[in-house]
């Protein structure tokens, strides 16, 4: 079980609250988590990562067990407490305001 | 009785404003989409419970949401706008040559006929079809390789298309506006295209009189005569009389010929609006006086319409997209300001109201004449 937080818009955009819970075949990864992700809710198919290039939109960061993810490879390994679902991948919209 | 709903795009979200046909007592709906930028919302002349909205985000790209009953409730269709083959490049701000890519949606344009066929003007500068609905869209690519595209750059506001016209006589036709490329025009349904920029002069580029370069921020014309193209140009007011062929200025007394929307009676062709702007470096009214500005005889005469308009302390803008007018007798007259005021004639000008004072910046106005 993989458990994920979206910023509060893509939340609204899913029509969920709090945490989303994932299951995720073989590595987890930030790939596969997106992966699947996008396979629950389609709705969020381009939000997070362009759909053409799978590059992470600029103003997105990827948090978790109290690191920026943000710039690792997308097919390394998330950290074990992600992958056992202890701990959340948080995805932040950053530069907050406007 | 006759009703109408007005559509308003703002900087943090949609608004759906509506009357019945007398216009005096409004209803406020909204925000929908509540934090988003909503370049444009439109609902389609074959069916006025289809509306189309563009829901954008620096954080989060590209959102289209589709309504199938008027606007109460939405569903999102596809965001996936890939160009077609290897994109290209064009001019940069430095002359240099730049990757094409997309940023968003400005303006979406439902077909005069079929509900589920809908064209978007997007930045980068392309054209963009679908014909179900917004399930998918398909880029008309030949807007980008007839016309010259590594010749386009972006205005300061980005390289959009932002204008889309369909001829309701001549069903193939199609015009389009960039900023800063110009206008163009298709005959056959949008596969080929040619610039239409002819009679155009702007002395910020290097050839005034050049082919594509041109920053046209707004087309409009009447759909009893579409031949007949109005223009609100960078600067200069425009008119031409041969659906584009060749242009002619029609700023006559003007107090600044700098602006950004335009728009046509309802019922008479000749009768146009236009809210003059101080300057291309200073985005708000001359003399601190909002005034629409309209010409009944297709332009070169225009008189101030003040009525009901602040006429002191006002530093407003209106954008290219945030003026419309309704189909009633009397012709309703619609705008909305950077500063949040949607503002509303119900008598082609004459007098003016606010409906709704204190919105965010208002981005885009449609408005749908509804039995």
């Amino acid at each position: 079980m993989i458990r994920v937080v979206l910023p509060p818009h893509l939340r609204i955009m899913a029509r969920v609250n709090g945490e989303v819970v994932l299951e995720v075949e073989g590595a987890v990864t930030l790939r596969s988590v997106l992966d699947a992700l996008e396979v629950a809710y389609p709705v969020l198919r381009g939000t997070i990562r362009d759909q053409a290039t799978q590059r992470r939109r600029p103003f997105l960061r990827f948090f978790a067990c109290q690191q920026d993810l943000s710039h690792q490879p997308p097919d390394d390994p998330l950290p074990d407490a992600v992958a056992t679902g202890t701990e959340p991948l948080v995805i932040l919209a950053a530069i907050a305001g406007g | 009785m006759s009703s109408v709903r007005v559509l308003v795009g703002t900087r943090k979200g949609a608004f759906i404003l509506t009357a019945d046909g007398k216009r005096d007592e409004w209803t406020i709906d909204g925000p929908f989409f509540g934090g988003w930028e909503i370049y444009h919302i439109k609902g389609s002349p074959a069916d006025p419970n289809r509306i189309y909205a563009s829901q954008t985000s620096g954080w989060f790209g590209q959102v289209i949401q589709r309504s199938d009953d008027g606007g109460k409730t939405w569903e999102p269709v596809s965001n996936r706008f890939e160009y077609d083959g290897v994109p290209g490049t064009h001019q940069w701000y430095d002359g240099t040559q730049h990757p094409w890519g997309f940023t968003r949606v400005w303006h979406l344009e439902p077909s005069l006929t079929d509900p589920d066929t809908v064209y978007a003007g997007v930045e980068d500068a392309a054209l963009f079809r679908s014909t179900d609905g917004g399930q998918s869209w398909h880029e008309l690519s030949g807007l980008r390789s007839d016309s010259s595209g590594h010749l386009w750059q972006p205005g300061a506001g980005g390289m959009c298309l932002h204008t889309i016209l369909l001829d309701p006589e001549r069903p193939g036709r199609i015009f389009v506006a960039i900023s800063a490329a110009g206008a163009f025009r298709s005959d056959d349904g949008g596969e080929t295209w040619r610039p239409i920029n002819r009679g155009l002069r702007s002395e910020y580029i290097p050839d005034p009189e050049a082919e594509v370069g041109h920053c046209v921020h707004r087309i409009a014309l009447h759909p009893s005569h579409p031949q007949v193209l109005f223009m609100q140009k960078h600067w200069d007011v425009m008119r031409s009389d041969d659906a584009g062929e060749s242009w002619y200025e029609v700023s006559g007394n003007l107090p600044s010929d700098f602006g950004f929307p335009i728009a046509v009676h309802a019922h008479e062709p000749e009768t146009v609006y236009v809210v003059p702007i101080k300057s291309d470096q200073e985005h708000f009214p001359p003399e601190g006086k909002l005034r629409v500005y309209r010409s009944r005889t297709g332009g070169h005469q225009w008189e101030p319409l003040t009525n009901g308009l602040p006429q002191r302390d006002c530093y407003v803008n209106v954008l290219r997209e945030a003026m419309a007018v309704d189909a009633l007798d009397p012709c309703g007259i619609y705008f909305g300001t950077t500063g949040g005021q949607v503002y509303m004639s119900a008598d082609a000008g004459d007098t003016w109201q606010p409906i709704v004072r204190d919105l965010p910046a208002v981005l885009s106005v449609e408005v749908q004449t509804l039995p």
